[in-house]
């Protein structure tokens, strides 16, 4: 068991957790699926701080972003895999 | 691990047991706070829980007072009361119903008297009261004796990933045990609601949490004047990596493992259905959550962290978890039980939740929570509306 660089929650999930104190800058990142506990690979596009999200998948604005299996917000900003992800550009859907 | 069956307690006169032997100087309004606390300085081994309200209150406003009151009073934490009101009436109403679980209370009223003469009396009630509780020995208690109340704060994405699954994994384990379990923050819910909802163990209970959920949500339309993303997230939530309310509700709602609720409970409400998970409406502020879950007579509080809140209660433990490394590193003298090593899976969540049962015990039978030692003793009664 080595130590993950990202955490996915769900299977279905979008975006995954860093667990690192940072990623770097076009880090190849080891990602732990917990569902299923498969591993990926994802190329860290900036560097990330911990506890912050990496896209998965390239999502377009209006898209849904899933965690934990479940609906957590709308993409305002289209995101290329591997980039971060977080209030710049995806907003809430209740407000 | 197997599960210890029993914790040493305080036994109480009405069958609970306490997980602390604390004789509490309790003022019924703002403007007897003065008093109450000069009481509690004379007489070593009682403390005073000053608080802002108590005048002019109504309606459903004034009967959460009350019940906050009263139910601080009747929770096993506490050995002995002394109340202390500017006026009689509202005075003998809580002593009177706290003097129903048989524990040692008496009341003291400033009107006519003046602070230093009730102080007087009320010293001299309160140094028998303390005298009496420090004789009071811990006793084998069943594991069912403990009433454990749950609420997270400054929460981050690792709490959603991993302290708040750690706190589920310990519901999962006691609840076989006969514990009783209550979850709160109905605002921090939104956008997981329906699926809180569907853990509704009846019909009757979904229904109750829908219809709480929706009146909160009301409020807030009806009051906001911008979205609440100013306020939900936080600032520190955001800058901990969550981006939506969605995705902190989602995190918040691990802290309840696989578990259905029983009932659904108003703001510092006594649970009468029995063991079992209940959901009690209030406020994602910890301090003021921590209050209702105390006055509903929980006796032991987990409280998983993020980035780090410091918040204690005068009469409830509050065992702080995390599972962000940096906190656990920059904030060690705050967190009770570091499950970080989930993070790089040096632990897994079931090693988690033994560790944190260990330390919920030790606290049960008496060590000092971080937020005891360092003196937190926040005491936030909830308001509903403005007074009369």
């Amino acid at each position: 068991m080595s130590q993950p660089d990202l955490i996915i929650h769900d299977e279905k999930d979008n975006v995954g957790v860093v667990v690192i104190e940072t990623t770097k800058k076009g880090q190849e990142c080891n990602a732990w699926i917990m569902e299923n506990d498969k591993t990926i690979n994802i190329n860290s596009t900036n560097a990330v701080p911990l506890g912050h999200k990496i896209a998965l998948k390239d999502l377009k604005e209006g898209d849904t972003i899933l965690k934990y299996g479940h609906d957590i917000g709308k993409v305002v900003k289209s995101i290329k895999k591997g980039e971060h992800v977080h209030v710049h550009n995806v907003k809430t859907k209740k407000w | 691990m197997e599960i210890p069956k029993s914790f040493l307690g305080y036994k109480r006169e009405n069958g609970r047991a306490g997980t602390r032997n604390h004789v509490i100087i309790l003022p019924v309004d703002d403007i007897s706070n003065a008093c109450a606390e000069a009481v509690a300085n004379n007489i070593k081994g009682t403390i005073a829980l000053p608080h802002s309200y108590g005048r002019l209150q109504f309606g459903a406003d004034l009967e959460l007072h009350f019940r906050t009151m009263i139910g601080t009073g009747k929770n096993p934490n506490v050995a002995a009361v002394i109340v202390i009101g500017i006026e009689p009436k509202w005075t003998k109403r809580i002593v009177d119903e706290i003097a129903k679980t048989g524990k040692p209370v008496e009341g003291f009223h400033i009107e006519r008297t003046g602070d230093i003469g009730t102080i007087m009396k009320a010293s001299k009630k309160a140094q028998e009261f303390s005298q009496w509780a420090s004789e009071k020995q811990r006793e084998e208690c069943p594991l069912s004796d403990l009433w454990i109340s749950v609420k997270c704060g400054e929460s981050d994405t690792t709490s959603g990933l991993a302290s708040n699954p750690t706190v589920g994994n310990l519901m999962e384990k006691l609840e076989p045990f006969g514990v009783h379990l209550c979850f709160g923050e109905t605002s921090e819910l939104t956008g997981a609601e329906t699926v809180c909802a569907a853990r509704g163990a009846t019909s009757e209970a979904k229904d109750k949490f829908m219809k709480t959920w929706n009146a909160y949500n009301d409020f807030i339309l009806k009051e906001a004047t911008d979205d609440l993303s100013e306020s939900q997230p936080t600032a520190g939530n955001i800058a901990g990596g969550l981006t939506t309310i969605e995705e902190k509700a989602f995190g918040n709602f691990q802290k309840i493992g696989n578990l259905k609720f029983i009932d659904v409970l108003e703001p510092a409400e006594e649970p009468k259905k029995g063991k079992g998970l209940y959901f009690m409406d209030t406020s994602s502020a910890a301090a003021e959550c921590v209050t209702l879950q105390a006055a509903g007579g929980f006796n032991i509080h987990l409280f998983p962290t993020g980035q780090g809140n410091i918040i204690g209660n005068p009469i409830e433990p509050v065992v702080k978890l995390t599972a962000n490394p940096l906190t656990a590193k920059l904030m060690k003298e705050h967190v009770d039980c570091d499950v970080s090593k989930i993070l790089s899976r040096k632990m897994n969540l079931s090693e988690a939740g033994d560790e944190l049962i260990k330390t919920m015990l030790r606290v049960a039978n008496g060590r000092l929570t971080c937020a005891e030692a360092l003196g937190h003793r926040e005491f936030v009664m909830t308001k509903l509306y403005r007074s009369a």
